[in-house]
């Protein structure tokens, strides 16, 4: 969690190095260049979308029906694809487990 | 290893961290009349709810359970049974189940004191006197072992899975590592984590359960949002967890199984029931806020944890609920109704580790007799015993 503390002036978070997303520390808007942590060689994002504080957004570009993957972990898919630095949410993600939307 | 927290000793070997007299209705009727009787006598806690008649079955037999548990609870010196007399779940059951707990308890029955004017006077002189007598009893030094902690979220936010959860995580396997036991729950908050965690049940039998439990649950869920009619009604998570960055039914359990830290899981208890040994549980609950909390205290649980990213004020009658937010935002906003800002975390102050022990010395502190800022300002909106359909 010393990667947290890091963060601190880092605008965005990828929590597993297996995740296709990064988390906003911070309200985001569209344009601003983000750097990926953790990325070798180091890369800088430019966001496609305004991305509210707690966000999700593609840290690579998906395809419909792709694994969207935070902590490591499968949490839904894509309804559409999305390129990279565009926001993920409800409007493009998808879950079946309990019946939900 | 050996902490310690201060506690009321009971005679079931149990120890309370709280030492009221609760007045329990047995059924919806007597419900202001438990209350009256409750504010003639600061110092008890009494427990509204809408049941003990006109069910049946499992549903009515949850209801029985429960509330015969809430009342052994170790943090009620005594108990008061109000009833009103017709009704299908009778006082004299809720009171002969609560009687093995050895406890100061009497029932006072409205039909037969005459009306309710004459019920609360009969049970305000009751509650004064088992009052007085808890008065006299004072702490005693316990091992954390006698601690059960229940572990609750609500109002979750993107902070809640990265932050308190896992700070709180860690408080959890300190406990458990000393022989105490941490309750998991909300099942609805776990689909999509159930391989993660049965892969930490201490033996297959146990794996099997924990399986078929988030099983049954997602079964059931299938059930009440396939219905053409209800079609707007089918989300999972509320429209704060949206807005606060959780997508999905399955993120917001990947944030919310962090609760549980890394410890292994002994075993699932029912709803309304206990566990058989110390150490970490599933109780089987649905992810409603207060119907989790009630179970966990029907459970045993002296106190409850909750972790929360949006920040919610309410409490639990009579049992201290310690919130946590890992939002510094929301800690900023609510700071007269959450006791621990885990936000210090997401500034980069504070490491999740640190956190997560400054966690575990407040759950030792209120064990003590620090009263929480839900206690303070009398929130006791968690009591609610869950229904089956």
């Amino acid at each position: 969690m010393e990667k947290i503390a890091a963060q601190r002036k880092k605008s965005i978070l990828v929590i597993d190095p297996a995740d296709n997303v990064a988390i906003a520390l911070k309200d985001l808007k569209k344009g601003e260049q983000c750097f990926v942590d953790g990325s070798d060689p180091p890369e800088w994002i430019p966001l496609l979308d305004d991305i509210p504080f707690g966000h999700k957004l593609a840290i690579r570009t998906m395809e419909k029906n792709e694994s969207v993957l935070k902590y490591g972990e499968e949490i839904g898919r894509m309804k559409t694809s999305v390129n990279k630095g565009g926001w993920i949410h409800t409007h493009n993600l998808y879950c079946e487990r309990g019946g939900g939307k | 290893m050996n902490d310690t927290f201060k506690g009321f000793l009971r005679n079931d070997g149990k120890v309370g961290v709280r030492n009221h007299i609760a007045i329990i209705p047995s059924v919806f009727c007597s419900a202001k009349v438990a209350e009256r009787i409750a504010y003639q006598v600061p110092g008890c806690v009494y427990f509204r709810h809408p049941v003990g008649c006109s069910q049946v079955g499992e549903d009515l037999e949850i209801t029985a359970k429960t509330l015969i548990s809430i009342g052994k609870n170790p943090n009620f010196a005594g108990v008061v049974v109000v009833g009103l007399g017709c009704e299908r779940f009778s006082p004299y059951e809720l009171a002969e189940g609560i009687a093995p707990a050895n406890k100061m308890l009497e029932t006072v029955v409205i039909q037969k004191e005459g009306d309710s004017l004459a019920a609360i006077q009969k049970g305000s002189r009751i509650a004064r006197e088992m009052q007085q007598i808890a008065s006299r009893q004072v702490r005693e030094e316990v091992p954390v072992s006698e601690l059960t902690i229940g572990l609750n979220c609500g109002g979750s936010d993107m902070t809640s899975g990265l932050i308190a959860n896992p700070a709180l995580g860690h408080a959890s396997d300190r406990l458990v590592k000393n022989g105490g036991t941490s309750l998991l729950s909300e099942i609805t908050e776990l689909l999509g984590t159930e391989e993660i965690l049965a892969r930490r049940a201490v033996n297959a039998e146990v794996s099997n359960d924990i399986l078929e439990t988030v099983r049954r649950t997602e079964e059931k869920l299938f059930r009440q949002t396939q219905q053409s009619s209800n079609i707007e009604r089918t989300h999972l998570i509320s429209k704060g967890n949206y807005d606060g960055g959780l997508s999905s039914v399955v993120e917001k359990s990947l944030g919310s199984m962090k609760k549980s830290g890394k410890a292994s899981f002994s075993g699932v208890v029912s709803y309304g029931e206990q566990p058989k040994s110390k150490g970490l549980y599933l109780l089987d609950s649905p992810g409603h806020d207060g119907e989790v909390s009630t179970g966990q205290v029907a459970a045993g649980a002296q106190m409850i944890l909750f972790p929360t990213g949006r920040g919610t004020p309410t409490g639990f009658p009579g049992v201290p609920v310690i919130k946590i937010t890992g939002n510094p935002n929301t800690y900023q906003r609510m700071q007269e109704n959450i006791d621990i800002n885990a936000g210090e975390v997401l500034l980069g102050n504070q490491t999740l580790e640190e956190m997560g022990e400054g966690i575990y010395q407040e759950i030792i502190e209120v064990a003590s007799g620090k009263q929480v800022k839900a206690e303070i300002l009398g929130h006791d909106e968690q009591f609610c015993v869950t229904r089956l359909p």
